[in-house]
C-alpha cells in the first residue's frame, strides 16, 4: 500500500467509525429505553396513575406526584415566562452595547452553567427561609423558574434576532411607537421561535429532581396539593425514592413512572421542534 | 402620556434582566454567607487537606478532598466517554454526512440530553451495572464507572452537537484548498478543519466538564454515598452533588454545621463551575469576534 | 492547427478539429453534460486543451464557466446533488473511471481559487502541506521544496526571513501567491485558476499575471476570469460559454479580434454582461 492509499483507508475507517459513533449513542438510549419498557410496561394501569403512595408497591401509585409536577409545571410557567421573555427583549431591543450590557450578558451565560443544585440551595436560604415559603408548591416553582430563566432569555433574543429588520423598520415607518411596535410586530413574529424556547425550558423543569430535593420537596405525600402553598412531591423524586427503595416492586414502579415522564418529556420535546420547523419555514 | 408609558415599559423589562444580576449575587450571598459561618468554626485548612468526610458521624471530620475526588473521578470517567464519541461524531455529521442525514440526526442527538437525569440514574444503577458485573465480578452495587460511563452518554450531544457547530463554521474554502491538495477528508479534517475550529471545540468541551461536576441525580442513585478518598472507579464513592442531596433527604437541624456543610461543599462546586464558564465565555468572545 | 467550436443555430455543436491536435491533447472532453439536481450546469461540451499552454475561460455569471473548471480535479464530487455524465482524459487516461484514485487526480492538477485561501497556519506550513499530506517525512526535502516554490511564485523575498509567520498576516496579494506556491509544492502538470485575482488589487493583479507568463513554461494552465483584458493578455486559448454551452473556443486573437460567433462579439465588447 503507497502512502495514498494508506489514506484513503484510514479515511474510510473513520468515516464507519464516526457512524458508529452518531448511532451508539442512539442506540444504547433505544435499549434503555426498551428495558424500562419490559421492566414498567406491565405495571402502568389506572390505578396506578390514580393511586396514593404507598408502603406496599403493588398498591402505590403516582397520584401525588404526578399533580405535583403538573402544578409545578403551570406555576413555574406563569413565573418565568414574562420575566424571561422582557428580559430578552430589553437585552435585544433596547440595551445598548456598553460594559453593562457586557457583564449583563457575561453573567446569562454563566447562570446557565450554574449546576442546577446550587439554584437548589438558593431556593432553599431564599424562598423556604428568607421568605417563608417553606418546602411549598410555590417555593419550589420559583426555584426551578430561576433555574430556566437563563434558557428562555436566550430563546428569546434568538427569536428576535431571526426576526427580519425590515418588519421593524416598515412598522417605524408608520409612526409605531417602539413598545408598538415590538408589541404588535416583533412579537408575533418571534412567537414561534420563543414557543419552542419556553417549551424546551419547561420540559427541563419538568425533569428535575436535584433542586427540589433540595428545597425540600417530599418523597412521602399522602394528598395531591390544592394551593401553591402546599407541599408537594413530583414525578422524578417518586422515581428517585423508589430506585432506593431494597424491594423489586419498587423498581417495577420507578421503571413505570419512568415510562410516564419520559412520555411527558418526549412529547413536550416533539411540540417544541414542531414548532420550531414550523416558525423557521415562515422566515424562508 | 405616550412617552411616560414607553419609558415605564423600559424600565419594566430592565426590571427583569436586573433579576438576572439578582440571582448570581443572591447564590454568592447565600454560600458565602452559610460559608463563612461553617468556616467560622471548621478550620479552612482542615477542609481542603483532611482526607476524610464525615460530618453526620460521631467522629466529625471535614475534609472535602473525598467528595472532589469522587466529583473528579466521576466527570473524568464521563468526559474519557464523551469526548472520542462526541467529536467523532461532530466530524462526522460536519464533514462525512448528508446534509439530509444531519439534520434528522442532531435533533435525535440532542434528545440523549433532554432524558431526565434521574433516569439515567436508573440506567446506571438498574441496566449498566449489573452488566458490567459480569466482566468486573468485584464492582460494587454502586461505583464511579457506570455512573462516569452513563453520565458519558448523557453529555455526547453538548460535545458533539457544539463541535459540530463550530466545525461547520470554518469557511468552506479551507476545505477546498486542502481536498484540491489530493487530502481525504480525514486529513483535511484533522489537519485544517479542526485546529481552525479549536475554539470552538474547547468551548464545548469545558462545557461538558461543567456540566458533569454539577451532574446530580445520576451519580447520586448509581455512585454512592460513601465519601471516599481514592480513585478505584469499581467502589462507592460521593460527589459533592450527591452529598447535598444526601444530607437534604435526612432531617437536618437548620443553622447547625451539618446544615452548613452543603453550603461549603456547594460554594466549592460553585467556585468550580463558575471559573470553567467564564473561561469559555472568553474563549467563545475571542472566536465570535475572530470570525466576524 | 486551429480548435474551433461553432454553436449553429439553436442545434447541435459540431467540433472541427484537426487530428494532429488531438494527439498532443493534455485534456480531452467528450460530450460532458452536468445537473445540479433538475437544473443542468453543463450541456454537451467538447474540447481539447495542449500542454504548456494559458487557456481562459470566459462568460457570463452562473454561465456554468466555474463548474466545468471543477470537473478537471472533480472537486465537483463532494456537492450531494451533483451528476456528471461524458468524458474527460488527462494524459490520456478518463478521470472519470470507477477506479481513478481523486487525491492521486488532484496531486496531478493544483487549484488556485477565487479568494486567497491560505490555511490558518503559518507560511512555510501552508507550502509544505502537500507534501506532509502524501506522508513526506525527509525534512530536507521538504525545505527545498518549499523555497523553490515560494521562489517560483515569486515570492520567496518577501517571506524568506518570516517563514514561521502566520499566513494570514500576509497581505491579499501576498497571499495569494502564497496558494500557487502551496499548489507548485507538490509539483503538479496543470494548475486551475478560478477567478484568482478577482479579490486583488492592481499591482498584486498584475504580479500574478506576470507569474501566470512564466509558469506556462512547465505547466498547463486553465484560468476562469471575469476580465476580459486579463483573459487577452494571458491566455494562448480562450473559451466562451454561455448557459452551459461552449460557444466558441479558439485562439485568443482570434477570438478577440475576429469572433465567429454573435454572443461571443457581444460579451467582448460589452454588450451582455
Amino acid at each position: 500500500m503507497n502512502s495514498i492509499q494508506k489514506n484513503r483507508f484510514k479515511d474510510r475507517l473513520f468515516m464507519y467509525w464516526g457512524m458508529f459513533a452518531t448511532l451508539i449513542g442512539l442506540v444504547l438510549l433505544v435499549v434503555f429505553i426498551g428495558d424500562i419498557l419490559i421492566d414498567g410496561l406491565g405495571r402502568i394501569d389506572w390505578s396506578f396513575i390514580t393511586n396514593l403512595p404507598s408502603r406496599k408497591p403493588d398498591k402505590s401509585g403516582i397520584y401525588t406526584a404526578l399533580i405535583g409536577s403538573i402544578w409545578i409545571l403551570i406555576l413555574t410557567a406563569f413565573i418565568v415566562i414574562p420575566v424571561g421573555v422582557a428580559a430578552g427583549l430589553y437585552l435585544e431591543e433596547y440595551s445598548k452595547k456598553n460594559w453593562l450590557s457586557g457583564v449583563l450578558e457575561i453573567n446569562i451565560s454563566n447562570l446557565a452553567g450554574v449546576p442546577s443544585i446550587i439554584y437548589g440551595l438558593l431556593g432553599l436560604e431564599v424562598f423556604v427561609r428568607i421568605m417563608n415559603l417553606g418546602a411549598s408548591v410555590l417555593a419550589g416553582s420559583l426555584t426551578l423558574s430561576l433555574l430556566i430563566l437563563p434558557i428562555i432569555i436566550v430563546a428569546t433574543r434568538e427569536a428576535i434576532k431571526a426576526v427580519p429588520k425590515s418588519i421593524q423598520d416598515a412598522s417605524y415607518a408608520l409612526g409605531a411607537s417602539k413598545w408598538h411596535t415590538i408589541w404588535y410586530q416583533i412579537l408575533p413574529a418571534a412567537g414561534g421561535g420563543i414557543l419552542t424556547g419556553v417549551i424546551l425550558a419547561l420540559s427541563r423543569a419538568v425533569g428535575e429532581t436535584a433542586p427540589l430535593i433540595v428545597v425540600g420537596a417530599l418523597a412521602y405525600v399522602p394528598f395531591a396539593p390544592e394551593n401553591p402553598m402546599d407541599e408537594f412531591s413530583v414525578l422524578p423524586i417518586q422515581i428517585f425514592n423508589w430506585i432506593s427503595r431494597p424491594q423489586h416492586g419498587f423498581i417495577e414502579n420507578a421503571a413505570a413512572a419512568i415510562i410516564i415522564l419520559l412520555l411527558i418529556t418526549f412529547i413536550m420535546n416533539g411540540i417544541a421542534v414542531y414548532f420550531r420547523n414550523k416558525w423557521q419555514k415562515k422566515w424562508k | 402620556m405616550r412617552k411616560i408609558k414607553e419609558y415605564l415599559i423600559e424600565k419594566l423589562l430592565f426590571s427583569s434582566v436586573l433579576i438576572t444580576v439578582g440571582v448570581t449575587l443572591g447564590i454568592i450571598a447565600v454560600l458565602g454567607f452559610e460559608a463563612f459561618r461553617f468556616f467560622n468554626e471548621v478550620s479552612i485548612v482542615e477542609f481542603f487537606t483532611d482526607t476524610q468526610w464525615t460530618p453526620l458521624f460521631t467522629d466529625k471530620h471535614y475534609g472535602i478532598l473525598p467528595l472532589l475526588s469522587g466529583t473528579l473521578l466521576t466527570s473524568f470517567i464521563a468526559i474519557a466517554v464523551a469526548l472520542p464519541l462526541g467529536l467523532s461524531i461532530g466530524i462526522y455529521l460536519s464533514e462525512y454526512a448528508p446534509k439530509k442525514f444531519r439534520k434528522t440526526i442532531k435533533p435525535l442527538l440532542e434528545l440523549l440530553a433532554a432524558v431526565p437525569t434521574v433516569v439515567y440514574g436508573f440506567f446506571a444503577l438498574i441496566v449498566v451495572t449489573p452488566f458490567l458485573q459480569g466482566f468486573i465480578p468485584n464492582l460494587s452495587s454502586f461505583n464511579s464507572l457506570s455512573a462516569g460511563i452513563v453520565m458519558g452518554i448523557m453529555i455526547i450531544p453538548f460535545i458533539s452537537s457544539l463541535s459540530e457547530d463550530a466545525l461547520h463554521a470554518v469557511p468552506y474554502a479551507l476545505r477546498e484548498a486542502s481536498y484540491g491538495m489530493g487530502a481525504t477528508k480525514l486529513q483535511t479534517a484533522f489537519k485544517v478543519v479542526v485546529p481552525a475550529a479549536s475554539s470552538g471545540i474547547i468551548v464545548s468541551i469545558i462545557l461538558a466538564i461543567s456540566r458533569a461536576i454539577g451532574e446530580t441525580m445520576i451519580v447520586a442513585i448509581a455512585a454512592g454515598q460513601q465519601p471516599r478518598f481514592t480513585l478505584d472507579p469499581t467502589v462507592p464513592v460521593e460527589t459533592i452533588t450527591a452529598y447535598i442531596v444526601q444530607v437534604s433527604l435526612g432531617d437536618v437541624q437548620h443553622g447547625s454545621v451539618e446544615y452548613r456543610t452543603i453550603f461549603a461543599a456547594g460554594i466549592t462546586l460553585f467556585v468550580f463551575t463558575f471559573l470553567l464558564n467564564t473561561y469559555s465565555y472568553s474563549i467563545r468572545k475571542k472566536y465570535q469576534q475572530r470570525y466576524e | 492547427m486551429e480548435i474551433t467550436m461553432e454553436k449553429i443555430a439553436d442545434k447541435k455543436t459540431v467540433v472541427h478539429q484537426t487530428n494532429e491536435v488531438n494527439q498532443a491533447s493534455k485534456i480531452e472532453v467528450k460530450d460532458v453534460n452536468v445537473w445540479y439536481g433538475d437544473f443542468q450546469a453543463i450541456k454537451g461540451i467538447n474540447m481539447n486543451i495542449k500542454p504548456n499552454t494559458v487557456t481562459a475561460f470566459i462568460g457570463p455569471s452562473g454561465c456554468g464557466k466555474s463548474t466545468f473548471l471543477r470537473l478537471f480535479n472533480r472537486m465537483n464530487d463532494y456537492i450531494d446533488t451533483h451528476r456528471m455524465e461524458g468524458k474527460i482524459k488527462i494524459n490520456g487516461n478518463n478521470i472519470y473511471k470507477k477506479k481513478v484514485n481523486v487525491e492521486e487526480l488532484r496531486k496531478e492538477i493544483g487549484m488556485v481559487f477565487q479568494k486567497p485561501n491560505p490555511f490558518p497556519k503559518s507560511i512555510f506550513e501552508n507550502v509544505a502541506y502537500g507534501l506532509k499530506i502524501q506522508g513526506i517525512k525527509d525534512k530536507k526535502f521538504i525545505i527545498e521544496r518549499v523555497e523553490k516554490a515560494l521562489k517560483q511564485a515569486d515570492l520567496w523575498e518577501e517571506v524568506k526571513d518570516n517563514l514561521k509567520k502566520s499566513a494570514l498576516a500576509l497581505s491579499g496579494g501576498q497571499q495569494q501567491r502564497l496558494c500557487i506556491a502551496r499548489t507548485l509544492a507538490v509539483e503538479p502538470s496543470i494548475i486551475l485558476m478560478d477567478e484568482p485575482t478577482s479579490a486583488l488589487d492592481p499591482i498584486s493583479t498584475s504580479k500574478i499575471e506576470n507569474l501566470i507568463f512564466e509558469l506556462k513554461k512547465k505547466y498547463t494552465i486553465i484560468i476562469v476570469t471575469h476580465n476580459m483584458q486579463q483573459a487577452s493578455r494571458i491566455s494562448d486559448y480562450t473559451a466562451f460559454f454561455y448557459i452551459g454551452e461552449l460557444i466558441e473556443f479558439g485562439k485568443t486573437k482570434k477570438i478577440f479580434t475576429n469572433p465567429e460567433h454573435k454572443r461571443t462579439e457581444n460579451y467582448i465588447t460589452g454588450r451582455v454582461g
